[in-house]
């Protein structure tokens, strides 16, 4: 699929104009590259949920249950009455037209179904029609129509080419949230059966095996020790953690972009080596393994039901308090749905830094502390030692992830930290950071390979933006809090901002961090070597220019 | 399409009113049945919406957040866009309701396709439009209680004294009238001339906008060119509040339209997305703080799901933790492969 992906030039084509034909008479063309492929029978079935088959998207029949209709309507009926955001989300909008253009799909790719006023409209439309007697009566004339085959195809498409960021949100007079829209209509779909593989396999992977990607407990051990391994190799520090340990003070979990592949990994030898020079008393576990949570992007039940682990295991090891690191719908599904998904945990305590004795009294219910809130905790009182100068070469700009930004509000805990740790650090444009920041183009379970379109016209404004800062202040890094952004950036930056890398905030941190008995540093988490300091001896007055030297840039 | 069908049946109920009452003189019925009618699906239109939208329980705290949460202590809270408290979340929700925050925000975003780039910059038009049409809307309103009342008090004079205050014409010029009328023209406007908007645009959207063009232009026309019997819409309208309803003679056709429109809208509002006043209320991404991992919150249909068990985890790889050495949970039964 990556082949056919056009050059950006192309696909910067793009206008905004709207078509000659009404939006309802207009089919949804399912465009290749601008989707994933269709959920496969087996990742339906390991989780027990609806109509197990494999299907294909490119297929005219999706093989629907039979009562198809009726499944989606009572589905709809039983949603409107659990949700008072769903019903009031249905019946006030106004279409005022003020989030149309603040959807990063929609600015990429122009079709009018990507504004979120028209992808609610798609399901408002049927609950018109159904639910209101002045749609049951007039019908189209009032932006009603009934639900057809051809409307979950289009349903289909159009809520997988949401990744949830509630950006529209925000910019709406009332608070319509086009996430909640999405959310509840990918419930929908899949009362069908009509999830994407995307999704549907990393569910049921983290279901059986405890993580999205099925790494077996004992691998996972392994690929935690490879990274102890690198981390000896560069710092001459051993580090030897411990997994499942019961009476741990604090079970860590992450997500497993973070323990899986590059450039999270680089993030995790940093928590690593935090907690190693902290002497934490903490765990990892095998079986939560999983901070992410692929259930969110299917249903609040799969949600839950992957969620649950967490809980499960921290009272069962009898740890303290839960610490999770750099996610973002993690933290979206931790801090907004946890405690009442599967909460109040009555076994665990009000977190309490063992270092420092902050108490994150506003963590006293869920009893889970955000990573970047327990660093930026220890740096503010002086806890541990930090070299900025190791990150000189490193020209830095901050994305905040949609999820922690507006459905938490973790703005400045990242900032404090990279401003820390590095000395150059440059804010994007202001329209495009902290509660109005850009998504990847990528969340909600959209960053596979053959959807690769979707993300570069999704991705494009974020991409922008960097690219603005690249140009203006020779920004080579782009930092973020979120594994799903360091899976999905690095193609991104490929695309729109070249020579731009990828970083999470801990990897800035393992960096600058001064550990106890290490050796002299000469290399980055990466293994690439780090800038040459200025030499200490007066008379080599050439080197007075503290930049970083070029061939520290690395490979 | 939606416009010509909300154009034509604005002047269709406009007619309708002027024919009942001008040719077959039905003045009980647009006087006084159909009013009391408009109130009462009004009152209880909304009543019930609002009983029903509040039944339904929100199951997750899902407020949309835009500042810097409540955190260390050290790190400034943005109390305002990212409430800790119910109290706070009330002051953002006043803050959308009176000077429609989230609006305020809007941006125009510009594409250059030639060496792409995206630029925004602030577009405050829709902000203004939108809260010059509803205080206005609200302040004649307001003035109209001089016709439901008696005597007229002090704070309905003192509106119309300074909504007069250009003292231009005669009758001299109510400001609020002229600029809600201006007001809903621009918003109309703006949904013709923005194709996007016109793209999304349906007959629920033109309809209420034509409903109070018709509204407020016939009650300037009233007023200011035809004149009509104010001494006699003041009886009706007090017989009306005072459930004693009376017909004046000759007040006019044109104070019937006015009126029928007027029930029209307030027939049309609970059914329609006019109830977006009363649902900001309710919008649980602006009315919830963001407390949520302080604060227990409850889901009252929570139902417990089937978690794949440590046990069954356990179980089925039981050799493998054996073999790399991850302890294993003493009271699970140490099963020999998968169960």
């Amino acid at each position: 699929m990556t082949n056919k992906l056009p050059k950006p030039e192309e696909l910067a084509q793009i206008h905004w104009d709207m078509p000659a034909s009404a939006w309802m008479d207009t089919p949804a063309v399912l465009r290749e590259g601008m989707y994933c492929h269709g959920v496969q029978g087996k990742n339906i079935e390991a989780l027990g949920m609806p109509n197990p088959r494999d299907w294909r998207v490119e297929d005219d029949d999706w093989q629907l249950p039979d009562d198809w209709y009726n499944i989606v309507m009572e589905g709809l009926r039983e949603r409107l009455h659990r949700f008072r955001s769903l019903q009031i989300f249905m019946d006030i909008c106004v279409r005022c037209g003020a989030c149309a253009d603040k959807c990063h799909f929609f600015i990429g790719s122009g079709d009018p179904k990507n504004m979120p006023v028209l992808r609610a409209e798609l399901l408002r439309s049927v609950y018109r029609h159904d639910f209101t007697k002045a749609g049951r009566i007039m019908g189209k004339m009032v932006g009603a129509r009934k639900l057809t085959k051809a409307v979950i195809r289009e349903w289909w498409y159009y809520f997988f080419q949401c990744s949830e960021c509630r950006r529209c949100s925000l910019f709406c007079p009332y608070g319509i949230d086009t996430a909640e829209i999405t959310i509840l209509g990918r419930e929908l779909l899949n009362l069908l059966g009509l999830n994407i593989d995307w999704i549907g396999a990393a569910v049921a992977k983290c279901h059986h095996v405890g993580n999205h990607i099925g790494m077996e407990p004992q691998t996972f051990k392994e690929s935690i020790l490879f990274l102890c391994d690198d981390i000896e190799e560069i710092t001459g520090v051993k580090i030897e953690p411990s997994f499942n340990r019961k009476g741990a003070e604090i079970l860590f979990v992450t997500s497993s972009g973070d323990f899986y592949a590059d450039p999270g990994i680089f993030t995790c030898m940093g928590y690593l080596m935090l907690f190693h020079q902290l002497g934490l008393d903490y765990t990892w576990s095998t079986y939560a393994a999983e901070g992410g949570n692929f259930g969110f992007f299917t249903s609040h039940e799969v949600a839950k039901l992957l969620n649950a682990k967490m809980y499960a295991e921290a009272e069962r090891l009898g740890v303290k308090f839960i610490l999770g690191g750099e996610c973002g719908h993690m933290w979206r599904v931790i801090h907004q749905y946890m405690g009442t998904m599967n909460g109040p945990p009555g076994f665990l305590e009000t977190p309490v830094s063992p270092i420092t004795g902050t108490r994150f009294d506003h963590a006293a219910s869920t009893k889970a502390v955000h990573i970047c809130e327990f660093t930026s905790d220890l740096v503010h009182q002086n806890k541990i030692k930090l070299d900025p100068s190791r990150n000189d070469h490193l020209n830095v700009t901050f994305h905040d992830s949609c999820n922690v930004a507006r459905g938490m509000g973790l703005l400045e805990e990242p900032r404090y930290l990279i401003k820390k740790t590095c000395n150059h650090f440059y804010e994007m444009p202001e329209e495009t950071i902290r509660e109005r920041t850009f998504c990847c183009g990528s969340g909600a379970g959209l960053h596979a390979g053959e959807d690769m379109e979707l993300r570069m016209r999704g991705g494009f404004p974020r991409a922008n933006a960097v690219r603005g800062v690249r140009d203006l202040h020779d920004v080579n890094t782009l930092a973020c809090i979120c594994a799903i952004d360091r899976a999905a950036f690095p193609a991104l930056m490929d695309y729109w901002a070249p020579e731009v890398g990828v970083m999470g905030i801990h990897e800035l941190l393992g960096n600058a961090l001064v550990m106890d008995g290490e050796t002299e540093r000469s290399l980055n988490l990466r293994g690439e070597g780090l800038p040459q300091k200025p030499q200490k001896d007066p008379d080599v007055e050439k080197s007075s220019s503290s930049e970083a030297t070029p061939e520290a840039e690395g490979k | 399409m939606g416009l010509v069908y909300a154009l034509v049946l604005v002047m269709g109920l406009a007619l309708t009113a002027w024919i009942g009452v001008q040719t077959l003189g039905l003045y009980y019925l647009f006087g006084v049945l159909i009013p009391y009618t408009a109130m009462l699906i009004f009152f209880l239109g909304i009543l019930f919406r609002l009983i029903k939208w509040a039944r339904i329980p929100n199951p997750f705290p899902i407020p949309t957040t835009g500042g810097q949460q409540k955190s260390l202590s050290w790190i400034k809270h943005a109390r305002l866009d990212n409430p800790f408290t119910q109290g706070e979340a009330f002051l953002r929700l006043l803050s959308e309701i009176f000077l429609f925050r989230s609006l305020f925000r809007n941006l125009s975003s510009r594409l250059e396709t030639q060496n792409p780039s995206l630029t925004f910059s602030s577009a405050k038009w829709l902000w203004l439009f939108a809260i010059v049409f509803h205080y206005a809307f609200i302040l004649t309103v307001f003035r109209h209680l001089r016709f439901f009342t008696n005597p007229v008090p002090w704070a309905v004079k003192t509106a119309e004294a300074l909504d007069g205050w250009l003292e231009v014409g005669i009758p001299e010029v109510l400001i609020s009238g002229v600029v809600l009328l201006l007001a809903v023209t621009l918003l109309m406007a703006r949904r013709l001339l923005i194709s996007k908007l016109r793209y999304i645009s349906l007959l629920n959207d033109y309809f209420p906008l034509f409903l109070l063009m018709g509204i407020a232009g016939t009650g300037a026309l009233m007023r200011y060119v035809f004149g009509i019997d104010a001494a006699g819409a003041k009886q009706l309208a007090m017989g009306l509040v005072s459930f004693k309803p009376v017909i004046p003679g000759n007040i006019g056709s044109l104070f019937f339209v006015h009126l029928f429109l007027v029930c029209t809208l307030l027939a049309y509002f609970p059914f329609s997305k006019l109830m977006h006043p009363v649902g900001i209320f309710l919008s649980p991404t602006r009315t919830m703080p963001n407390n949520s991992r302080a604060v227990h919150h409850e889901n009252p249909w929570n139902y417990p799901v089937k978690f794949h068990t440590y046990p069954a985890y356990e179980a089925e790889f039981h050799e493998k933790m054996t073999e790399a050495g991850i302890p294993l949970d003493e009271t699970a039964p140490h099963l020999k492969g998968k169960d």
